[in-house]
C-alpha cells in the first residue's frame, strides 16, 4: 500500500479512498487465520482436559491404574495409524495444488481408513476395559482417561465426517477455490489433532505405565 | 513490528487476488495461515522424523531402558516436545511469515496459556493436597 | 409420578405436570405478564405483517450493524429480567428480620441470586460489549463487515438460546440454587437432582459457543480488514481494546466450556472429576472455572475502557493522552489476567506460597489500570471539555471505579482476604467496578453511537434522569454492602435474625429502587428521542465531531459501509480527514460485494436450543433427533456456494446522492 499512500491530489490533499478496481479486502482472505483461531481455542478445550488428568489422574480410588489397564503394542498401532493419516493427507494436499482432482480423492479415501482404523482400534480398547470393569465412573483417573482420549476420538469422528462432505463436495464441484480452502481448513484440523495425539500417548499411556 | 505487518498484509490481500483474477491457483507462496502446502520432501521429512521420534519414547517405556521412571518420564517429555515442533513445521507449515506472523503470535499465545493453565493449576492443587488432605489417596492411612 | 403412564418417562424424559410452578403466586404473576405481553407483542407483529420484514431484514441478517443492535436489544431485556431479580432479593433481604420470613423462601431466594448472576454476566453485559464491538468495530477500521457474517449471525442466536433455556426455566421446572458459578459438590447430582443446574449448564454451553465464534470473527476482522494504511499503532483505542477482549474470550471461553463439559458429565454419566468420591476433587472445579472467570472480568471491562477512551478524546476535543501507553496498558491487562485467577480463591487453602504469588500479581495489574485512569485524566486537562451524556458518564465511573479498584486491592491481600471472603463487602466490590465500569461504559457508549445507529440523538433530559439516578442509586445501595460485609454479614442469606443490621439493608434496597427509576428513565429516554426523532435528528452523521472513521459515514451508515474504502494516514483518522480538507467523493462508484443473508444460523441455534432443552429434561430422543438435526442443517448450509451478491453501482449512487441531498438541506 506504500504506493497508494503516496498519492497526493494537486493541492497537497492526502488521498483519502481506495478508489482502484478492486476490493481491498477479498471474502475468504480471513477463513485460514480464522479457523488457526478456532484451532487455538481447540487447544485450550484440551488443555482443560489435560490439566485435569494431570491433576486427577493418580487418583485410583484402589481402581485399577495406568500400568493394569493400558497396551502399549495397541497404542503403537494406533500412533501409528493416525501419522499414515497424517502423512496420507499430505499427499492429498499435494495433489490439490497439482489440481489433481481423482488423486485428492484417491488420497483422502485412504486418510478416512486410516482415521477409520484409529477409531476402531481405540472404540475397542474402549470396550475391553469397560468390559474389565474399569468404566469412566469407576474413579477420577478413569473418568479423566476416558474424556481426554474420547474427546480426541470425537474429534476425529467430526473430522471424517467432514472428510465425507468434502469428498462429495470435490466430486459435484472440484478443485474451486471454496473446496481448496475448505480442504486445507481440514488439513490443519487433521493435523492439528495428530499433535494433541502426540500429548495423549506421551502423557497419558507411556507415562501412565511407569512406575 | 506493525509497520511492517500492515505492509505484509496489504500485499497479500493483493497478490491473492491477482490470483483469482488471473484463475491462477497453483500457488506455492505462504500467504495462508500455517497452511502453505510445502512438498513431497517436506512431508516425507516431517514423516520420518515424526516416525523416529515416536518410536524411541515407546522403545524407552516397552523396554524400561533407563531403569528409572522419572529420567524416563522427563526425556519422553522431551521427545514429545520436539515431535510437536516437527508436526508444526512440516505438517502445519508454522512459519513467522504466514499472515503476517499472527498465526505464530496466536500459536505463542495459546502456548504461554496453556503453560500457564497445566503448571498454575497442577502448582495450585499439589499445594492444596499436601496442605488440606492429609488423607489423600496413596499415603491414606486406612 | 404414580398416575403417569409407563411410556410417559420415554416420550417426555422426567417432565411432568408438576414441573409447572402454578402454585407459586409471584411465578404466576410473572408468567401471566410475560404471556400477556407476548401475546400483545406478537399480535401487533402479525398485524403489521412485519414478521416477513423481521426475518428478511433482521433475524436472517448478516449486517455486523443489525446484528450489534440486536445484540444490544437483547442485552436491555435481559438486564429488566436481572434487575427485577435484583429487587426482589433487595426486598426480602430489607424485611426478613427476626419473625419476619420476608416472601421469598430459601429455595426461591437460591434460585434468584442464581440466576440474578448469570443473566446480568452471560446475558446483559457480554451482548452489551459484544454488540457495541459488532456495530462499531468494522465501521472504526473501515470495514464494509465482518470476517466471517455467517457466522456472525449465528452467533447471535446461540445466545439467545441460551437466554431462551434461561427464560424457560422460570416457567417449566426451576432454575440452578448454586450460586452463579455453580461450584460442586453443590452443583453435583447429588446434592443438585433437578433440572435447576442442568437449565444452567446447557445454557452456558450453549451461549459460549456463540461467545468463542464471535470472538474469533472480531479477531479475524481486526487483523485482516483494517484500511490501507491503518497500522496496529493507527487503530482507534476502542478497536485495541475489542482486539484484546476478544483474544482474551477466545483463550477463557474453551476454558469455561471444558469445565462445564466436565461438571454435565459428572452429572449426566456419573463420572467423578468434581465428586468427593473415588478420587474426585470438587476444587478443581473451582480452579477450572476461575481461569475463565478472571479473565471474562476483562472481558467485559476492556471494551468498556475503550469506549471511555473514545469518549474522552472526542469530547475533549483533543488526542487521547497517552496512546501507546494506553495500547499497551491493555495488551499487558489482557496477559496478566491469566495470572491472577487464585485471588478468588484465597480461602481454599494452598498455602502462603501459592497466595503471596496470586496476590502480588492481583495487586500488579491494577498499576496498567491505574494508568488508564490518568489517560484520561490528562486528556481532559486543558481539553474543551463538552458535557455531554457520554462525557458525564465517563465521569461517574471514574469516580465510582477508583473506590472499586481500591476494595479489590483490599481483597488482594490474602490475610484480609480471609475476613472478607464470602462476605457482602465482595459483593458490594465487584458490583463498585461492574456497574461503575462496565454498565456505565455501556450506557456512555449508547448515548455515544446511538445517533450513529439511528440518525437521532438520544433526549439529554431523560438521559440525565437516567444518569443521575442510577449513579446516586448506585452510591445509595452499595455503600451499605461494604459496610455490612466489614461487619461480617455473608452473601447468599435470605433472613437475618440481627435487627441492628435491617437499616444498612433499608438504605441498600432504597438504592434498588433508585436504580430502577434509572432505568425506567432509560427507557423514557428512548421512547422520547424516538418521538422526537426529527427534531433530534442529526444528518451529519457526525453529531458529536468525532476522530474515529466509523463517523465518517451517514447515520445510519448504508448496507456497505463505505462507498470506497477509505485510506488511513493518522490516528483519529477521521479528524486528520476533517483537518486536511477531505472531500466527500461523489462519483466513480462501483458495485459493491457483500454477503447474503442466510436463515441457517437461526434454524441451527434453534435446534440446538431444542438439544439442551431436551438433555435438561432426559427427552434422549428428542435430544439425539436434533443434535442429528444440527448436523445436517450445518452440511446442508455447507453445499450452499451462492454466499455473495453485488450492490449495483446505480443503487450506490442512489444512496450516496441521497446522502448528499441530506447534506446539502442541513446546510441551509
Amino acid at each position: 500500500m506504500s504506493k497508494a499512500t503516496a498519492h497526493q491530489t494537486d493541492g497537497g490533499v492526502p488521498v483519502f479512498h481506495v478508489f482502484e478496481d478492486k476490493e481491498v479486502h477479498h471474502p475468504g482472505d480471513s477463513t485460514m487465520l480464522g479457523f488457526w483461531m478456532y484451532l487455538m481455542s481447540d487447544c485450550l478445550i484440551f488443555a482443560v482436559l489435560f490439566a485435569t488428568y494431570g491433576v486427577l489422574g493418580r487418583n485410583y480410588a484402589a481402581g485399577p491404574s495406568g500400568a493394569d489397564l493400558f497396551d502399549l503394542k495397541l497404542v503403537a498401532v494406533n500412533t501409528a495409524m493416525l501419522l499414515f493419516s497424517s502423512i496420507t493427507y499430505g499427499f492429498a494436499m499435494l495433489a490439490m495444488e497439482k489440481g489433481r482432482k481423482a488423486a485428492v480423492q484417491g488420497w483422502l479415501v485412504v486418510t478416512a481408513l486410516f482415521g477409520l482404523a484409529f477409531l476402531s482400534i481405540e472404540l475397542y480398547e474402549f470396550h475391553h476395559m469397560i468390559a474389565e470393569g474399569a468404566t469412566p465412573m469407576r474413579s477420577a483417573f478413569l473418568s479423566s482417561f476416558f474424556t481426554l482420549v474420547g474427546t480426541h476420538g470425537l474429534h476425529v469422528t467430526f473430522g471424517l465426517i467432514w472428510l465425507t462432505v468434502l469428498l462429495v463436495q470435490v466430486g459435484q464441484r472440484g478443485l474451486i477455490p471454496e473446496n481448496r480452502r475448505r480442504l486445507m481448513c481440514l488439513s490443519m484440523f487433521w493435523h492439528f489433532l495428530d499433535v494433541i495425539w502426540i500429548g495423549v500417548f506421551t502423557f497419558v499411556y507411556l507415562m501412565g505405565v511407569l512406575k | 513490528m506493525s509497520g511492517s505487518h500492515n505492509d505484509v498484509g496489504a500485499t497479500q490481500a493483493h497478490s491473492s487476488l491477482a490470483h483469482d483474477l488471473h484463475g491462477d491457483h497453483g500457488h506455492g507462496h505462504d500467504d495462508h495461515g500455517g497452511a502453505s502446502h510445502g512438498s513431497f520432501r517436506s512431508y516425507l521429512t516431517g514423516f520420518i522424523l515424526s516416525v523416529i521420534l515416536t518410536a524411541i519414547p515407546f522403545w524407552l517405556v516397552m523396554g524400561d531402558v533407563l531403569g528409572n521412571a522419572t529420567t524416563t518420564a522427563i526425556v519422553i517429555m522431551l521427545f514429545a516436545a520436539a515431535q510437536i515442533v516437527v508436526h508444526m513445521i512440516y505438517f502445519l507449515h508454522m512459519n513467522t511469515r504466514s499472515e503476517g506472523g499472527w498465526s505464530m503470535m496466536a500459536l505463542i499465545f495459546t502456548v504461554v496459556i496453556v503453560v500457564i493453565m497445566l503448571a498454575g493449576s497442577l502448582w495450585v492443587m499439589y499445594h492444596l493436597n499436601s496442605n488440606m488432605m492429609p488423607m489423600a489417596p496413596g499415603n491414606h492411612p486406612m | 409420578m404414580n398416575s403417569y403412564p409407563d411410556w410417559w418417562p420415554l416420550v417426555f424424559g422426567r417432565f411432568t405436570f408438576e414441573a409447572i410452578p402454578y402454585h407459586e403466586p409471584i411465578l404466576v404473576a410473572t408468567f401471566a405478564a410475560v404471556a400477556i405481553g407476548g401475546l400483545g407483542l406478537f399480535a401487533l407483529i402479525t398485524k403489521l405483517g412485519a414478521w416477513g420484514y423481521l426475518w428478511r431484514e433482521w433475524f436472517t441478517s448478516v449486517d455486523h450493524k443489525k446484528i450489534g443492535i440486536m445484540y444490544m436489544v437483547l442485552g436491555i431485556v435481559m438486564l429488566l429480567r436481572g434487575f427485577a431479580d435484583a429487587l426482589m432479593m433487595r426486598g426480602q433481604q430489607a424485611i426478613a428480620f427476626g419473625a419476619n420470613e420476608g416472601y421469598l423462601p430459601p429455595h426461591h431466594y437460591d434460585q434468584i441470586f442464581t440466576a440474578h448472576g448469570v443473566i446480568m454476566i452471560f446475558f446483559v453485559a457480554m451482548p452489551l460489549v459484544t454488540g457495541l464491538m459488532n456495530y462499531v468495530v468494522p465501521l472504526q477500521i473501515g470495514a464494509r463487515d465482518v470476517a466471517f457474517p455467517f457466522l456472525n449471525n449465528f452467533s447471535f442466536w446461540m445466545t439467545v438460546g441460551g437466554v431462551v433455556l434461561v427464560m424457560a426455566s422460570l416457567f417449566v421446572g426451576e432454575f440452578a440454587k448454586v450460586g452463579w458459578l455453580a461450584y460442586p459438590p453443590l452443583s453435583g447430582k447429588a446434592y443438585s437432582p433437578g433440572v435447576g443446574m442442568d437449565y444452567y449448564l446447557w445454557a452456558l454451553q450453549i451461549a459460549g459457543v456463540g461467545t468463542t465464534l464471535s470472538g474469533i470473527n472480531l479477531i479475524a476482522t481486526i487483523v485482516k480488514m483494517r484500511a490501507p494504511g491503518m497500522d496496529m499503532m493507527k487503530m482507534p483505542v476502542f478497536t485495541w481494546t475489542a482486539l484484546c477482549t476478544n483474544v482474551l474470550i477466545v483463550a477463557s471461553f474453551p476454558v469455561l466450556a471444558g469445565t462445564v463439559a466436565l461438571l454435565t458429565l459428572d452429572r449426566y454419566v456419573g463420572t467423578n472429576f468434581f465428586t468427593n468420591d473415588l478420587g474426585g476433587n470438587p476444587m478443581m472445579y473451582v480452579n477450572l472455572i476461575w481461569i475463565w472467570g478472571h479473565p471474562e472480568v476483562y472481558i467485559l471491562i476492556l471494551p468498556c475502557f475503550g469506549i471511555y477512551s473514545e469518549v474522552a478524546s472526542t469530547f475533549c476535543g483533543k488526542r487521547l493522552f497517552g496512546y501507546a501507553s494506553m495500547v499497551y496498558a491493555t495488551v499487558v491487562i489482557t496477559i496478566l489476567s491469566y495470572l491472577v485467577w487464585l485471588h478468588h480463591f484465597f480461602t481454599m487453602g494452598s498455602g502462603a506460597s501459592v497466595n503471596s504469588f496470586f496476590g502480588i500479581t492481583t495487586m500488579i495489574i491494577s498499576i496498567p489500570t491505574g494508568a488508564k485512569i490518568f489517560n484520561w485524566l490528562f486528556t481532559m486537562y486543558r481539553g474543551r471539555i463538552r458535557f455531554e451524556l457520554p462525557m458525564m458518564w465517563l465521569l461517574a465511573f471514574m469516580i465510582t471505579f477508583v473506590i472499586g479498584g481500591m476494595t479489590g486491592v483490599m481483597l488482594a491481600v490474602p490475610p484480609a482476604d480471609f475476613v472478607l471472603h464470602n462476605s457482602l463487602f465482595l459483593i458490594a466490590h465487584f458490583h463498585n467496578v461492574i456497574i461503575g465500569g462496565v454498565v456505565f461504559g455501556a450506557f456512555a457508549g449508547i448515548n455515544y453511537w446511538f445517533p450513529k445507529a439511528f440518525g437521532f440523538k438520544l433526549d439529554d433530559f431523560w438521559g440525565k434522569m437516567s444518569f443521575w439516578f442510577w449513579v446516586i442509586g448506585f452510591y445509595v445501595a452499595f455503600m451499605p454492602l461494604y459496610v455490612l460485609g466489614l461487619m461480617g454479614v455473608t452473601r447468599r442469606v435470605n433472613h437475618f435474625d440481627d435487627p441492628s443490621l435491617q437499616i444498612w439493608f433499608v438504605i441498600a434496597a432504597i438504592g434498588a429502587v433508585l436504580i430502577l427509576f434509572g432505568i425506567l428513565s432509560f427507557l423514557v429516554q428512548i421512547v422520547v428521542s424516538v418521538m422526537n426523532r426529527e427534531k433530534l435528528r442529526d444528518v451529519t452523521g457526525d453529531p458529536w465531531n468525532g476522530r474515529t472513521l466509523e463517523w465518517a459515514t451517514s447515520s445510519p451508515p448504508p448496507a456497505y459501509n463505505f462507498a470506497f474504502t477509505p485510506m488511513v494516514h493518522d490516528h483519529d483518522s477521521w479528524a486528520d480527514m476533517k483537518k486536511r480538507g477531505y472531500q466527500r467523493p461523489l462519483e466513480g462508484f462501483r458495485p459493491i460485494h457483500m454477503p447474503k443473508n442466510t436463515g441457517a444460523g437461526v434454524i441451527i441455534s434453534a435446534f440446538a436450543t431444542i438439544c439442551g432443552l431436551a438433555l435438561v429434561w432426559y427427552v434422549w430422543w428428542l435430544a439425539a433427533l436434533s443434535f442429528l438435526a444440527i448436523i445436517v442443517t450445518a452440511i446442508a448450509h455447507s453445499f450452499n456456494y451462492d454466499r455473495d451478491y453485488n450492490i449495483p453501482a446505480e443503487e450506490v449512487v442512489r444512496e450516496e446522492e441521497r446522502r448528499s441531498r441530506a447534506l446539502a438541506a442541513a446546510r441551509v
